[in-house]
């Protein structure tokens, strides 16, 4: 079901249409999910029916629990990450908290992270900053949604530790020879969000207006927000 | 310059922590079997301590169904990439950071 090739964005991709990019957030534009688009559900969608079927029967979960978290994952997690770095870059005391301890500056905005620890980390001038996991796939799925299938790809765990500036030129981000490159390995019980260096020419936008530039690619490090077609 | 400071943060308590900031540390060469939260690249490499994230549940006992008890005291570590990777092609400068558990790491 889910692919684990490199589907990485063409250069500049992740610039086009932010509303649609971030809406697309979980899906694999080219990798239909639809598990009744392919004839008979498969053993492990079956396993998984069977289990919620039996966690409902036995009072552990209310009917509809499952599915109303699957659109929570879909419909709100993938913009909170967005929502708490607009309001760091409109607001150092609150960006300063959220260095400081993500997790309780989180709280503040009213975005419980549940069981996730949160680490910020902040682009500058001379350092930019991209999160993997080599391990497996652990993402800030509470602020981010669930994580794309190029973040799980076997390529990109094991590249972007060992290569990352080519990594991020097939991003299509290219940084200056002098910047450091900082990567975090999050391997075992934190969580990261990287704080983007705010644009010029945004000065003035709304925390609203803020947002739609910070793509989920910006906040793991692997693009930079732009300003083009906004 | 330098990426950011030492961060002086604790994300939750860390009583009785064998290292400090800035300490420097070395991961234990050890390959015991089973699931194992620290990577092979990083084993063996030397390493400064950036940050204390706290003691939590041991994720190599929780992995097998055990209460994770007693709690592991986490580490940040920060290593440069070209003492990690002997073949490391990008600037001298670049780092990788990683979380490892106090029982893997030895002082440097």
């Amino acid at each position: 079901m889910k692919k684990t090739s490199f589907d990485i964005h063409a250069p500049g991709n992740a610039h086009h249409d932010h509303h649609d990019h971030v809406h697309d957030h979980d899906h694999d534009e080219h990798a239909p999910v639809n598990e009744h688009d392919n004839g008979p559900p498969n053993d492990y969608e079956i396993m998984s029916r069977a289990m919620q079927e039996l966690l409902e029967e036995k009072g552990y979960i209310k009917p509809g629990q499952i599915a109303k978290r699957m659109e929570e994952f879909d419909e709100q997690f993938p913009f909170r990450g967005a929502q708490v770095v607009a309001r760091a870059w409109v607001d150092p005391a609150f960006k300063a908290r959220l260095l400081a301890d993500g997790r309780a500056a989180c709280l503040e905005l009213g975005t419980i992270l549940e069981a996730e620890r949160l680490i910020a980390v902040e682009n500058t001038p001379d350092v930019h900053n991209v999160i993997v996991c080599t391990l497996c796939s652990c993402y800030p799925r509470s602020l981010l949604g669930m994580p794309p299938s190029w973040y799980k790809s076997r390529n990109y765990r094991s590249r972007v530790v060992f290569e990352p500036r080519a990594v991020l030129k097939e991003f299509g981000t290219a940084l200056a020879e002098d910047v450091t490159i900082r990567v975090h390995d999050s391997n075992a019980d934190m969580r990261y969000l990287v704080i983007p260096m705010r644009p010029h020419g945004t000065e003035g936008w709304s925390e609203e207006k803020l947002s739609q530039i910070l793509s989920r690619d910006t906040l793991v490090g692997v693009t930079v927000p732009s300003i083009t077609n906004h | 310059m330098s990426p950011s400071p030492l961060r002086n943060s604790a994300y939750a308590p860390a009583p009785g922590h064998r290292f400090n900031i800035g300490d420097r540390v070395r991961v234990k060469t050890m390959n015991p079997p089973g699931h194992r939260r620290t990577p092979y690249y990083i084993r063996g490499k030397e390493g400064v301590v950036e940050r204390i994230c706290g003691a939590f549940p041991n994720p190599e006992e929780l992995a097998y169904g055990f209460d994770g008890l007693p709690e592991k005291i986490l580490y940040r570590v920060r290593f440069l990439q070209h003492q990690v990777w002997p073949a490391y092609q990008g600037a001298m400068k670049d780092i990788i950071e990683i979380e490892i558990y106090e029982h893997w790491l030895e002082p440097a």
